[in-house]
């Protein structure tokens, strides 16, 4: 068979065939192209992936195919999207009338969004949103579609759906709220989903439980769906075929297996080789530096270099924390009394040594954001010690406290909201060397803060610019730049890669590993990626619920996982091979939250030493009945 | 709720009490009453210190506040020192006039200001968006009794159409209703475009979209809801001003209202009937604003459980 015959049998079956499709924005400088001339199908009851990273034009493409970047200030310049709901008849919506467009909607092709937090209208009940659906296109009444709702709400497995219907989307968590949405789209049985980056936002466990959802419905309905990810463990999970997107134009399709075994496109394989993979440093004790593809001028060309972390030295502790306890009030009475607590972290004990990273993963309401907050003084703790340099934090005076606040440096989750806008990159690398009068002469400083710009990648003249002048992960460079300025022996690295794309990221976890080996940087790196903790750590904490579940070299927890929350952890985590088995653990459960009310206090776990520097809390029968 | 509302009670008595002070302090610095009552002429030191003995006027002010504090507890305002009239009967037959006009004034600036405003959101930067935000900004410059005497030109002299004063038949209320609305909906249009704005560019109002729902589905029952907690916030904070505009106002149109008795008490200096008349609109005021706090949660989930 032929190349033109394959393409127009597949295109008689397809249910869409999206045609030579560009879309442009309207700018001051005229139209920005932000799809070029892509085409792809999509096949009854299959599923599509579309990937790419930040401004790669596949957001945009889901928009397009409902029309809706009409709302967005997007025109459609060219090409079809022709959708053929049945045999025979075939609609183009680039051309279709909006009262047709509306018909469509929500009705024949539903979407899911990425931030499910936003994505329900505050101020409607769950049911009434989902009933409005019904109502608008199969003409029920308000009775028969609020039981329509209630069926839906147990479809996608939520429990008590009577009571969900008169709650509002505040009252639920993110999965919950995502589980809602996806109830939504699917009320009148869309032949086409399209997903925008659906689980993005949530909880690897969590999303290992929206995804499974989606594709139990997607067999049981009959559904077609278009997954846009940027994540290539979800693709290798959920896709039948893959379309990647690279600056607005289609690079590659092809059937999964065949992108991730043989790719073509220099792009497809430099976003492959920056994916971290889960088990890829199986067998080898220490973290390890691997080159990055980048792309440069159209073709893939390494960065860095292949070099063992070996900085850890293991002979006294920089930095102490013992039976660490942080609460915070919420919920009081009328006369102002107490009456709940998040008990946001209880009695963690750990070290860190210099040179070392320590990873501290869990999930949302784990703690592990507070006690970074708490190391850095922006939150007090309730109990516990913390010894900095053999210091006692507790017993220091406050110049201490703020030479302390010199030697620790946080580097936080998002580069854009953490650089003033209003100040040049360099006045705010400066500024903490100013601050702690490290250097008084302005044009030491001013050298210095070149030279903290090229360690970090950048160029001396990027001293002048704005942060809006920068990329994302340029800006975490700037970030972390600051973080060095002050000479800091321990840096908080709060989630500091989750917001980046994977190129960006890859590069970022190469240039935190290059500092720590010249500095003698020891880390805290608290993040929820258990494929990047792999990468970078030394040591590994786990925590849940505001305590340590297990603690142990990298090693020992991803080869020997011993604490049921971990291997639910690493269980959930999306690989990016689809050659491999889906694992057929189900994961099921809410996170539990942190808030007790006043005078129940939390079982403290035990810790038993399974192997010499492996800690693994004894499981009470609840905590394994959660997980 | 029960002690929210306790809070603001306890509020309430707190402003009248800061009110009446500092305007019966200040009335009383403007000049003798004694005189107004016996309107000039001619008259002895001791016929006005006669006036001054019947009406109290010689006991000291913290007495007299006092008194007039006592007076309110059992619902007593006292007499109009110009003729005795009680001053309660004043207050009942002037508070119905002022608030059929403000709130005539303020259901006008809403009909008008919500959809003009979401016309203009949804244009935004187009011409029918710059011109509303025009028309605005017109709005905003016209003092209002400029206004209203335009308006008195306009449909009374030249079109001969609507009477020039007074409260009679609804006819009457159109002019001075719509002079405090032109005003009132000159901010509020671009309160609820603004408003608006910051609404429409949120995510859910992407997913009304993709539901397939009409415009105005879209925008009157997802968006305007969203949208309307600065408005509602506005209303409340505008009301202090509606009610000094009426003031000005009820004087062009002779409106029989609580402005104009506010206004004559003053000129009066008729003490009781001006304490009494700041006491209930003081009053009116904390309670306008005890609804804006109702209406939050009525109108967001999120506050009611608070």
């Amino acid at each position: 068979m032929s190349d033109n015959t394959a393409n127009l049998k597949s295109q008689d079956h397809a249910l869409l065939s999206v045609r030579s499709l560009s879309v442009e924005f309207g700018t001051s400088q005229g139209a920005f192209q932000a799809v070029k001339d892509v085409s792809f199908d999509v096949q009854p009851g299959k599923t599509l992936a579309v990937v790419g990273e930040s401004g790669s034009g596949k957001s945009v493409t889901s928009l397009a195919i409902m029309r809706l970047t009409d709302y967005t200030g997007g025109r459609i310049a060219g090409g079809q999207v022709l959708f053929r709901p049945s045999a025979g008849e075939a609609l183009d919506l680039v051309k279709a009338s909006d009262s047709k467009l509306r018909e469509i909607r929500g009705n024949d092709i539903a979407m899911i969004f990425q931030e499910p937090m936003t994505s329900l209208n505050p101020v409607f009940t769950i049911g009434n949103q989902i009933s409005e659906t019904l109502i608008l296109h199969e003409g029920l009444n308000g009775r028969d579609a609020r039981l329509r709702a209630r069926d839906l709400l147990q479809k996608v497995r939520l429990p008590d759906a009577d009571k969900l219907l008169d709650r509002y989307p505040h009252q639920l968590s993110g999965g919950m709220r995502q589980r809602v949405m996806i109830a939504m789209a699917l009320a009148c049985n869309p032949k086409l989903l399209i997903a925008d980056e659906p689980t993005t936002a949530l909880d690897v466990t969590i999303q290992a439980q929206i995804l499974n959802i989606i594709q139990d419905l997607q067999q049981e309905m009959g559904t077609a769906v278009i997954f846009i990810t940027h994540d290539m463990g979800v693709v290798a999970e959920m896709a039948d075929d893959v379309v990647v997107m690279w600056k607005g134009e289609k690079v590659e399709q092809a059937p999964v297996r065949d992108v991730f075994a043989s790719p073509q496109h220099p792009y497809t394989r430099a976003l492959l080789s920056a994916v971290p993979r889960l088990g890829s440093l199986k067998g080898q004790p220490l973290p390890k530096r691997t080159p990055v593809m980048v792309m440069d001028g159209g073709v893939a060309k390494p960065v860095g270099d292949t070099h063992e972390q070996n900085t850890a030295d293991y002979t006294k502790p920089i930095l102490q924390v013992e039976k660490l306890t942080t609460r915070f009030d919420v919920g009081k009475t009328f006369f102002g009394r107490v009456t709940h607590r998040v008990h946001a972290v209880e009695e963690v004990s750990f070290d860190i040594y210099p040179g070392e990273t320590l990873a501290l993963v869990g999930e949302s309401g784990s703690g592990k954001s507070t006690i970074g907050r708490t190391l850095q003084q922006l939150v007090e703790p309730t109990g516990g010690t913390v010894r900095f340099d053999g210091r006692d934090m507790g017993s220091m005076s406050p110049g201490d406290r703020r030479r302390l606040r010199q030697e620790i440096q946080y580097i936080f989750q998002d580069p854009f909201a953490s650089l003033d806008p209003r100040h040049t990159v360099g006045y705010s690398i400066a500024e903490p060397i100013i601050v702690h009068g490290l250097i008084k002469d302005r044009k030491a400083i001013e050298r210095r803060v070149h030279e903290l710009l090229e360690q970090v990648g950048l160029l001396p003249q990027h001293a002048k610019r704005y942060p809006h002048e920068f990329s994302g992960g340029q800006r975490q460079r700037v970030c972390i730049a600051r973080a060095l300025a002050s000479d800091p022996k321990l840096v908080i690295a709060d989630e500091s890669v989750s917001a980046l794309d994977v190129s960006i990221q890859a590069q970022i976890i190469n240039l935190l590993m290059e500092l720590q080996e010249r500095r003698r940087l020891s880390y805290l790196f608290i993040t929820h990626d258990m494929a990047v903790v792999e990468k970078i750590s030394h040591r590994v904490a786990v925590m849940y619920l505001g305590q340590i579940v297990e603690l142990g070299t990298r090693q020992a927890i991803f080869e020997n996982p011993q604490h049921s929350y971990t291997r639910k952890l690493l269980a959930a985590v999306p690989i990016a091979d689809p050659q491999r088995e889906r694992s057929k653990t189900r994961v099921e459960g809410e996170i539990p939250s942190p808030v007790r009310p006043v005078g129940q206090e939390p079982a403290i776990h035990r810790m038993r030493e399974v192997a010499p520097g492996h800690w693994v809390a004894i499981e009470s029968d609840q905590l394994r009945g959660a997980a | 709720m029960a002690g929210f509302i306790l809070k603001r009670l306890l509020q309430a008595v707190f402003v009248v009490l800061a009110v009446t002070l500092i305007v019966s302090f200040a009335i009383r610095l403007s000049g003798d009453p004694a005189i107004m009552v016996m309107g000039g002429g001619n008259v002895t030191e001791q016929d006005l210190q006669n006036i001054r003995q019947a009406l109290g006027l010689n006991r000291p002010f913290y007495v007299q506040y006092l008194s007039f504090l006592q007076g309110l507890f059992v619902g007593d305002f006292g007499k109009s020192f110009m003729g005795g009239t009680p001053v309660s009967l004043l207050i009942s037959q002037a508070l119905p006039a002022t608030l059929l006009l403000a709130f005539a004034s303020l259901l006008t600036s809403i009909a008008l200001s919500v959809p003009l405003g979401v016309y203009a959101a949804v244009n935004r930067g187009r011409w029918p968006d710059q011109l509303i935000r025009i028309l605005s900004l017109v709005g905003l410059s016209f003092p209002n009794f400029w206004l209203a005497i335009m308006l008195v030109l306009l449909f009374s002299i030249v079109l001969g159409i609507l009477p020039p004063s007074g409260m009679e038949g609804p006819e009457s209320f159109i002019m001075p209703a719509l002079t405090m609305a032109i005003i009132l909906t000159a901010t509020n249009m671009r309160l609820v475009r603004t408003s608006m704005l910051e609404t429409l560019s949120q995510q859910y109002i992407m997913v009304a979209r993709s539901k397939g729902l009409r415009d105005r589905v879209v925008l009157y029952k997802h968006a305007l809801r969203n949208s309307a907690i600065p408005l509602v916030t506005y209303i409340g904070l505008q009301f202090g001003n509606l009610i000094g505009g009426i003031v000005i106002v009820e004087r062009v149109f002779n409106w029989p209202g609580m402005g104009t008795l506010a206004f004559d008490a003053i000129s009066n200096r008729d003490y009781p009937v001006l304490q009494a008349t700041i006491t209930v609109l003081a009053l009116f005021i904390v309670f306008i604003n005890l609804m804006v706090d109702v209406a939050y949660g009525l109108i967001d989930p999120r506050i009611r459980t608070e």
